[in-house]
């Protein structure tokens, strides 16, 4: 799925990375747990979640995540969205909460990782 | 390729920052050309001891030496220490405080997973003095 169609299904904006819309992500993450995030590797993942701190761009770097979605209308702030950029991370806000985002994605076609 | 050595401060507390030694790294990997999973696995694992060096302790220096064979990252801290390492390293096991939880971090997984993502691991640590993690990747 690319990021243009999980923002269209998620009803979402882009909050920075217009470049990187037609990006392929494979898996999905949904967790406000980055320490949860970081116990499973999953390949070309996008990464929901309602935690809005450095640390969760933090995470999605070291995971070469492909993707952020920041559900329930959190907004990250300036310096966020700095490294977001510096990392070449898109970031896509929705007002869907938590659990009906991932379900929309889920009956998508989009699935989690591996779980190991 | 000979032997390349690097050095990083970890700051106390400073959780804006956190992640940026373990980022230098991960680049530094990848322009070297080394595989994407390793790369990965040495991320998350000095990304995991970095964050627990800037909740737990009064910050320190991570060093990293890079061979053809093998990656050596060693996380040095001045802190408390860990009285017990056994219990340290069970899932779920957390001593943070509720800020850190606040930040998404403070699970209890940070050692199982740095353990996780590395083939060897050494914890020496002193109650009072500090703790130092020693961290093997080899390349295959």
């Amino acid at each position: 799925m690319k990021v243009k169609e999980l923002t269209e299904i998620l009803e979402g904006s882009v909050i920075y990375g217009e470049d990187f819309l037609e990006r392929e992500v494979f898996t999905a993450c949904g967790s406000d747990m980055m320490s949860d995030v970081l116990a499973y590797v999953k390949e070309q993942a996008v990464l929901l979640t309602g935690l809005v701190n450095p640390q969760v761009v933090r995470t999605a770097e070291m995971m070469d995540m492909k993707c952020i979605v920041f559900v329930r209308g959190k907004k990250p702030d300036i310096a966020m969205i700095d490294l977001a950029q510096e990392r070449e991370i898109p970031l896509i806000g929705t007002n869907m909460e938590m659990f009906t985002a991932c379900g929309k994605l889920y009956a998508a076609g989009l699935r989690g990782g591996s779980g190991r | 390729m000979g032997e390349l050595n690097f050095k990083y401060d970890v700051l106390k507390n400073d959780f804006t920052c956190a992640g940026e030694a373990s980022g230098k790294i991960k680049r530094t990997l990848k322009d070297l050309g080394f595989d994407s999973n390793l790369i990965r696995n040495v991320a998350i694992a000095v990304y995991e001891g970095e964050i627990n060096m800037v909740i737990h302790a009064e910050g320190g220096v991570i060093t990293c030496d890079i061979s053809p064979e093998c990656i050596t990252v060693t996380l040095d801290d001045k802190g408390p220490g860990i009285p017990d390492v056994d219990l340290a390293m069970q899932e779920g096991f957390s001593t943070a405080p509720d800020n850190v939880r606040q930040l998404g971090f403070g699970a209890g997984m940070g050692l199982p997973n740095i353990k996780k993502y590395t083939d060897d691991m050494v914890i020496e640590t002193q109650v009072g003095v500090g703790t130092k993690i020693t961290l093997k990747f080899l390349v295959k």
